[in-house]
Formats: C-alpha cells, sequence, structure tokens
C-alpha cells in the first residue's frame, strides 16, 4: 500500500470530511473537519494500520480565522507510511475531540497542546497542565503571549517575572564569522547582522 | 633553669603549638572542608561532575563530600538553567541548608537567565538567594569551578566568623 493509497481511501470514504490535500516532498498532509477527526484516526488505526502516533502538535494562526490547527502525525510501523492530519478549531472555542483512547500517547501529547497553547480536547481523560504549573494563568506559546512573560504567581508552587528583552529577542544569525559576530544579540526582525570585524589576537 | 630561657615551650610539644586569632583558625577548617549540595539543573551538572571525578578532583580542594542532604552541605553550587518551575524548590533547599552557608551560581544561567530570556526562566538565581561567587561559562570547565570554589574559600578566610556566629551571645554580655 502506498501513501497515495491510503489518502485516496480516506478522501473516498469521508468524502467532505477529508477538506482539503496537501503533497509536498513525498509527505502528505489531509485536512480534516474537526467533526471526522476521531472516525478517520479511528478509521486509520484500525483498517489501515497506522498503529503508532508519533506527535500531536498546534499551530497559532494569529489573527486568522480559524485560528488555531492541531497536526497529528501517524505512522505505520507495518508498512512504514507517515501520513499527516490536520484539523483546525476556532479562537473561541478552541476544542477538539481526544484521540486518547485510540493511541494513549495522545494522553500527554494532548496535555502539552492544552498547557503550551490552551485547546481544550474533549473528553479528554485527565487534561491538566503538564510543563507549566497548576494556577499558571496563560498558555505561553500563543502568538498574542510576549516572549518576555508575564507577571504571575501562585503562593508556594512558583512565579514568574517578565526577562528583561534590552530592546529585542536575543537571536543568533546564519553568518559565518568570529564569536563576536555570531553571539546572540537583541534583534529585531529585518535588522542586519553586525559586520564582521576582525578581532587581533590578545 | 637561667634568665636566657624563662619561658621556653615544654619541649615535648614545642613546634606542634600554633598561635592563631579564633576567626582564623575556624575559617581555615571551614574553608577547606566545604561539602557541596549539587543543584544539578540542567547541562553545568556535567561539568560539576567532571569536576568531582578524577582527571579534575574536586577533593584536592577539601570539596569532595557531595550531600544531598542540605543539611549536611555547606555551599549550594547551582548548576544549570533555574526555570520557575524549580525556582521556590532551590529555595527551599537552600533554607534548609545550616548556617554558616554559601551559594556558587555556576554558569551563565544560573548568574543571569544565560541565554534564556523567556517566559520560563528566573533570570539569576540571585533574585532569590544570595550569591557568594558566580562562575561564568556556558557551561563554566572543571578549572573555572574549581576557580571559583578557591575564591570562595579566600572568601570565607577573611568572614567574621566568631562575631557572627555569636551576634546573640555577644549582644547579651
Amino acid at each position: 500500500m502506498k501513501l497515495s493509497d491510503v489518502a485516496d481511501a480516506l478522501a473516498s470514504r469521508f468524502e467532505a470530511g477529508v477538506s482539503g490535500r496537501v503533497e509536498f516532498r513525498g509527505e502528505t498532509t489531509l485536512w480534516l473537519q474537526p467533526e471526522v477527526l476521531r472516525p478517520v484516526c479511528e478509521f486509520c488505526r484500525d483498517e489501515l494500520g497506522f498503529n503508532f502516533l508519533l506527535d500531536i502538535s498546534s499551530i497559532d494562526n494569529f489573527e486568522h480565522e480559524p485560528r488555531y490547527e492541531v497536526v497529528y502525525e501517524l505512522y505505520s510501523l507495518g508498512s512504514g507510511l507517515h501520513l499527516r492530519l490536520k484539523t483546525t478549531a476556532t479562537e473561541d472555542e478552541p476544542e477538539v475531540p481526544t484521540v486518547c483512547d485510540l493511541w494513549p500517547t495522545a494522553n500527554w501529547h494532548e496535555r502539552e497542546v492544552w498547557d503550551m497553547m490552551g485547546i481544550r480536547f474533549a473528553r479528554h481523560p485527565d487534561l491538566r497542565r503538564i510543563i507549566m504549573w497548576d494556577g499558571y494563568p496563560y498558555h505561553p506559546l500563543r502568538k498574542d503571549f510576549p516572549l518576555e512573560g508575564k507577571f504571575s504567581d501562585v503562593p508556594d508552587v512558583a512565579f514568574t517575572e517578565p526577562a528583561p528583552l534590552a530592546g529585542g529577542p536575543f537571536v543568533t544569525t546564519p553568518v559565518e564569522g568570529t564569536t563576536e559576530v555570531r553571539e546572540p544579540r537583541a534583534r529585531r526582525a529585518g535588522d542586519l547582522p553586525p559586520e564582521q570585524t576582525f578581532i587581533a589576537e590578545p | 633553669m637561667s634568665d636566657r630561657d624563662p619561658y621556653a615551650y615544654d619541649s615535648k610539644i614545642e613546634g606542634n603549638i600554633i598561635f592563631t586569632q579564633l576567626d582564623t583558625a575556624i575559617n581555615w577548617m571551614r574553608s577547606n572542608s566545604l561539602w557541596p549540595m549539587p543543584m544539578g539543573l540542567a547541562c553545568c551538572a556535567i561539568e560539576l561532575m567532571a569536576a568531582g571525578a578524577a582527571r579534575f578532583d574536586i577533593a584536592r580542594f577539601g570539596a569532595e563530600v557531595m550531600r544531598f542532604s542540605p543539611r549536611q552541605a555547606d555551599v549550594m553550587i547551582v548548576a544549570g538553567t533555574v526555570t520557575y518551575k524549580m525556582a521556590l524548590a532551590v529555595k527551599r533547599i537552600y533554607d534548609q541548608m545550616a548556617d554558616p552557608k554559601w551559594v556558587i551560581a555556576m554558569g551563565a544561567c544560573a548568574s543571569s537567565g544565560g541565554m534564556y530570556r523567556s517566559y520560563a526562566v528566573l533570570q539569576g538565581i540571585d533574585h532569590l538567594i544570595p550569591v557568594d561567587v558566580y562562575v561564568s561559562g556556558c557551561p563554566p570547565r572543571p578549572e573555572a569551578l574549581l576557580d571559583g570554589l578557591m575564591r570562595l574559600q579566600k572568601k570565607i578566610m577573611g568572614e567574621h566568623s566568631f562575631l557572627e556566629q555569636k551576634k546573640e551571645l555577644l549582644a547579651s554580655i
């Protein structure tokens, strides 16, 4: 079985539920309506042999609607095929159904997506934060969350304070040169890298 | 006994007695048996382990007795990135250490947050607990840590340990 056969099988079975199909460098991505996510996943696991969920991740298309995408990376240990499923969630109600009961590994992946991006997973058995602590009020990977962070305080558990950014995020740029040129600096988008200067050996 | 050697020591122990100040003696003992609390939080802890192992051998400076109980430790070596999630735990362990106690901030992260200018990382452990010695590097080589340790030893040698420790007693007199 080839990846294109898998995509064809899913498209013919779920028809309008599969709203898009992208092929790029041998990778196939299927866009799904949120309603068919669970039936598609169940079908993939039971009929198409995708017995391994590699990862669940999420994307924030800030200021576009639907704002969030949830990405499922499926892998078949039998046939070695890799399929990517994407579904969407709106800003007003960021919720998609859980797939915990299909692949137990989804439990922690979904908790991470909830923690970092604030997308809820309906009927998840234990949807708590996994990286930040219980009571932390934000979802830090959202695009409207500042890089330096915000004040928060959960007494006796943890607190946070904004980090000093000194004029911009500290980034490296892919340039050649001495450490002085390459080292991370406060830079904004579009800034040119500093000119390479010669440092004499002491 | 003639007038020429009126107050000689007992010759049997002569040479084994040293006159010194109480502070100096206490400081000498403290600084040469610093028991570290290895607060290993990230990659700096690997260098800390190297400093403890045979090649660099922190035992040469009397600090080889790594104590995983803060009750028995003298110096906390904060080796690594202090996240906000871990920060109060570090402070709690520091609070559990008995006086006198010192802190070495090992590496860029423990000293200043290092390359993590982000929402998740405390920008230097000195926001929470007093730091005696900062060691630069990312991570610092074991030699740098040993240098920091030796600087801490020098610092301890200059302390007024007796006055500090007996503050209440001296005030009551």
